[in-house]
């Protein structure tokens, strides 16, 4: 495929199409991103700002990318090198062993104890049995670094058009040549399916249905307290960060399962069903940081496959159609899997890292009841709805 | 390179969702009415003689810690030591409220001095409750209160617009003097300017005057005042100057705050003048408390002659949700708040089943565009005061920096690209949204919840995009709506199920197999290992 000419639907802008987007016109390609709402108002925006993922394959492209984003968008991203996590569980005492099967070699990271955690950490207390310090990953912030991928990849002449929900698509000869959309037809030569949870519906609109199941998640955000040295600081069953602002801004516990999610506008969200519990935790890992007050809480609405792990592949047919869900781990990863669908969309493989075991094949056996066997499944009511309807 | 046979290995079965880990409240009550003001006490006294169970819930008297923040008023830092010790402001805030007082007599369960800070029912994305739910919070713990029928009758607070020197003691608004004048008699001022001339200003001013203090004038913006001639005519002759088209310009103080307060003719910018004055409060409008019709997810509409965003509500008070009733300020200002009360008392006990006298229908009265006189306030503040006043006191952000779409000084940001940015631009790319410039700008982000700067960050939003104030959809709210420590909302009694249960992130052991070991003895060691952590 030449690049000059050619034109490129994107559908969904969270940081997954939006890196892609950015990726693609720094290729000099023509690009066009169909948002149902907002840039980055979904999952990208609301979620613990992680950039450590050493289980994924586009890791080394996300460690090497993460350092350089703020330069190469030309917006801030906020991001800061390094974590430390950390347990203040005894039973947690050998948590480490469970991080040196998975790290691969070439990143430096050491083993703390209690005393150790509580040099590096000022807000933790007596209570830090054991930790880690990882030398490599870190942290940004989801909110500013969506609009910095939006910003950026305008400046390159891609059109974002938000509030535009996408209905169908229309092949011919075996490709997509257009989308339809509530804003009208956008034609394409090629399309890339970035949808978050929407995905695997759309998808299947193209005959290539994508298992996934969408589910609510929360996090609490407090007021701001003196900056730590490492702002990328975790354990106690949460994940999250100190922004550089000073929140402490934490998630964990359980999630609520959706039946669905709609395709033209934002999923519910409520928040409020874990705050007591993340504050507790938060208030045991921090315990110099009980007095904090809690501000706000928020939800994001995330998918996950049936393993969790993401597809991101070339379909064969329609053959100019690239699908991709980062399976509730896609911020971090963003600048990496923006640079894979990149290559995929115009060399039809990616250039730095194998990613065949991520090809929705893997799915071609599952059960057609597999939400049920996981216990996917939404709470069943105790008591009935008393909220309004979708 | 030939595709590896990939062999689809499942998680096991997930125990980590909220599917049964929620407890049940700590405790119960058929009715909750949130809110002691005129609506709240009429509904409670209304169910009460119907022999319902009800729970009135009232922050007042408010924690020091909470008044130090300006909430849920504008108090300003004009507060007396007396609220140091809310416990023996208890009596006070019976004694003028009589409404309070009988609802107690009728046995109503009265909490006072106890923060509403969330409220949920079984909806779209929460599916789990055995009961609608409130979160409940006094300064030391945080407990949780089943309802079979809600009533919120939470009020209106200040509407909050900033000026050179005013994030400094002695600028109020006035619903928070009225609470330190009426509720607490707690008021450490005496010598007021009011900001505004409508009915709002002249009747702060009347109580002001009524409770011995010196009104040194009414400033008003535009070039003609507000309110009604006569009652302005009477604080006229009573030495109260009414200054027409002028705004403060800065608020001048020292240690104990305010001491005078410069204005600026709005046409004439040069001429400027001097008033002396311990207190600048601002009455230039209230703002409908919706924080818990957001929080449960009740539809909600902008209506400017009501006051804004406020809740969709029939006649009766009740809300889109089923369980879920609302009376007075809160459902748009203005109009016979006690009658909308008792309407909604009795339309939720028509819902529970219980005998009541059919409601009344409310008429909820049209006032003046409740957005268009800020409006020209915050125009005028804005043309005369100039892009470097803060627009939001906790995260210091300027008017300039809103308008810019500035990233947070503390990031010491700079690029041409991030020049080319604005408000307007942003405009283009899209209708604005007041989240996403809270996220972009952090304006509305800070520790009083945007309790000081929602209204104002709406209306330069709309003046800097040159688009209409009512296209601004609301920044939206959560729980918890009142700010609390973590150590007071931790939740010492979690489920075990929730205890046990608890997961990172969705405790999906095949997610985090490194990609190399997918298909290789080594994936079978990490989940044989389990979660890393």
């Amino acid at each position: 495929m030449t690049n000059k000419g050619t034109s490129v639907v994107v559908v969904g802008g969270g940081v997954t199409g939006l890196s892609t987007a950015w990726w693609l016109a720094r290729s000099g390609v023509d690009v066009t991103v169909l948002e149902k709402g907002i840039v980055g108002f979904e999952a990208s925006g609301r979620n613990g700002g992680g950039c450590t993922h050493y289980q994924s394959p586009l890791f080394h492209e996300e460690q090497r990318l993460w350092p350089q984003m703020d330069e190469l968008l030309g917006y801030p991203t906020e991001y800061r090198r390094e974590r430390i996590v950390f347990q203040v569980d005894e039973r947690k005492a050998n948590f480490a062993d469970g991080l040196s099967m998975r790290i691969p070699a070439g990143y430096e990271w050491e083993v703390l104890d209690g005393r150790q955690v509580r040099e590096r950490v000022p807000l933790a207390g007596d209570n830090a049995v054991c930790g880690v310090h990882l030398h490599f990953g870190g942290h940004a912030n989801p909110q500013r670094t969506s609009q910095a991928y939006a910003w950026a990849a305008r400046d390159l002449g891609v059109a974002i058009h938000q509030h535009v929900a996408v209905s169908g698509f229309e092949t011919a000869g075996g490709r997509v040549v257009g989308v339809e959309t509530s804003a009208g037809r956008f034609g394409c030569d090629a399309l890339v399916i970035a949808a978050g949870p929407q995905t695997g519906k759309l998808s299947a609109m193209l005959g290539n249905p994508v298992p996934m199941a969408a589910a609510r998640a929360e996090m609490i955000v407090t007021e701001p307290l003196p900056l730590m040295p490492t702002g990328g600081v975790d354990g106690n069953g949460l994940y999250g960060r100190q922004t550089l602002r000073g929140n402490l801004a934490y998630g964990g516990g359980p999630h609520e399962w959706y039946d669905d999610t709609p395709l033209d506008r934002p999923p519910p969200r409520p928040s409020g069903s874990v705050l007591r519990g993340l504050s507790r935790r938060l208030a045991d890992l921090l315990p110099r940081a009980a007095h904090a007050r809690v501000i706000r809480s928020w939800a994001g609405v995330i998918e996950n496959t049936p393993d969790g792990r993401p597809v991101i592949e070339r379909l064969t047919a329609p053959d100019n159609v690239t699908v991709a869900t980062m399976s509730s781990v896609g911020f971090g990863l963003s600048p990496a899997s923006g640079h894979a669908i990149r290559d995929l969309v115009l060399d039809g493989v990616c250039s730095f890292a194998d990613l065949s075991k991520l090809s929705s094949a893997r799915f071609k056996e599952l059960s057609g009841d597999w939400r049920r066997d996981l216990n996917w499944l939404p709470p069943q009511p105790v008591m009935p709805d008393a909220g309004a309807s979708l | 390179m030939t595709r590896p046979e990939t062999r689809l290995i499942l998680p096991a079965p997930d125990r980590h969702s909220i599917a049964g880990k929620t407890g049940a409240p700590d405790e119960h009550a058929e009715l909750v009415i949130i809110g002691a003001g005129p609506a709240g006490c009429a509904a409670a006294t209304e169910a009460a003689r119907a022999g319902v169970q009800v729970v009135l819930i009232d922050e007042n008297p408010v924690s020091p810690g909470l008044i130090g923040m300006d909430v849920p008023f504008h108090f300003g830092g004009r507060a007396t030591g007396a609220v140091q010790t809310p416990e023996r402001l208890v009596e006070h805030v019976l004694e003028s409220n009589p409404a309070l007082a009988e609802a107690f007599e009728l046995g109503v369960d009265v909490r006072l001095s106890t923060s509403a800070w969330g409220a949920w029912v079984n909806g779209p994305g929460m599916r789990s409750l055995a009961t609608g739910v409130i979160g409940l919070a006094d300064e030391t713990r945080s407990w949780t209160l089943g309802f079979d029928r809600l009533i919120l009758a939470t009020g209106a607070r200040d509407l909050n617009l900033s000026f050179a020197g005013s994030d400094q003691p002695g600028v109020m608004g006035a619903q928070a003097l009225h609470a330190l004048l009426v509720r607490y008699d707690a008021f450490a001022g005496r010598r007021l300017v009011i900001l505004g001339s409508g009915d709002l200003a002249i009747a702060t001013a009347e109580l002001a005057r009524s409770r011995g203090l010196d009104v040194v004038a009414l400033v008003e913006a535009r070039d003609t005042p507000a309110g009604d001639d006569a009652r302005l005519a009477a604080l006229a002759g009573q030495g109260v100057e009414i200054i027409t088209g002028h705004v403060p310009l800065a608020a001048e103080g020292g240690t104990d705050g305010v001491t005078g307060l410069v204005l600026v003719e709005t046409q004439a910018p040069g001429r400027r003048r001097a008033l002396a004055c311990d207190t600048v409060c601002l009455a230039i409008g209230a703002v409908p408390v919706i924080e818990l019709f957001d929080v449960l997810g009740a539809a909600r509409a902008m209506i400017p002659e009501r006051g804004g965003h406020v809740p969709v509500v029939d006649a009766h008070g009740a809300t889109s949700l089923g369980h879920v009733f609302a009376a007075g300020d809160c459902t748009g200002l203005g109009g016979d708040a006690a009658a909308a009360g008792l309407s909604a008392a009795r339309a939720a006990l028509a819902s529970l089943g219980r005998p009541a006298e059919a409601p009344e229908a409310i008429s909820r009265p049209a006032g003046p565009d409740a957005l268009a006189y800020p409006l020209d306030w915050t125009r005028a503040l804005l043309a005369t005061g100039g892009p470097d006043v803060m627009v939001c006191l906790c995260e210091e952000v300027t008017r300039g920096e809103l308008l810019a779409v500035q990233p947070p000084r503390y990031l010491g940001w700079s690029s041409n690209a991030i020049a080319r940015r604005n408000l307007a631009t942003l405009a283009q790319d899209g209708p604005l949204d007041q989240d996403q410039i809270k996220r972009l700008t952090r304006a509305c982000m800070g520790a009083c919840q945007a309790r000081r700067c929602r209204e104002q960050v709406a209306l330069t939003m709309a003046l800097g995009a040159e688009v209409p104030a009512t296209s601004i959809p609301l920044a939206g709210y959560r729980a918890p709506v009142r700010p609390l420590p973590l150590a007071v909302l931790a939740d010492a009694d979690e489920t075990a199920d929730m205890t046990e249960n608890w997961n990172v992130w969705f405790g999906i052991v095949t997610q985090w197999i490194s990609y190399d070991d997918i298909g290789t003895a080594r994936e079978d060691e990490q989940i044989r290992a389990g979660m890393p952590y």
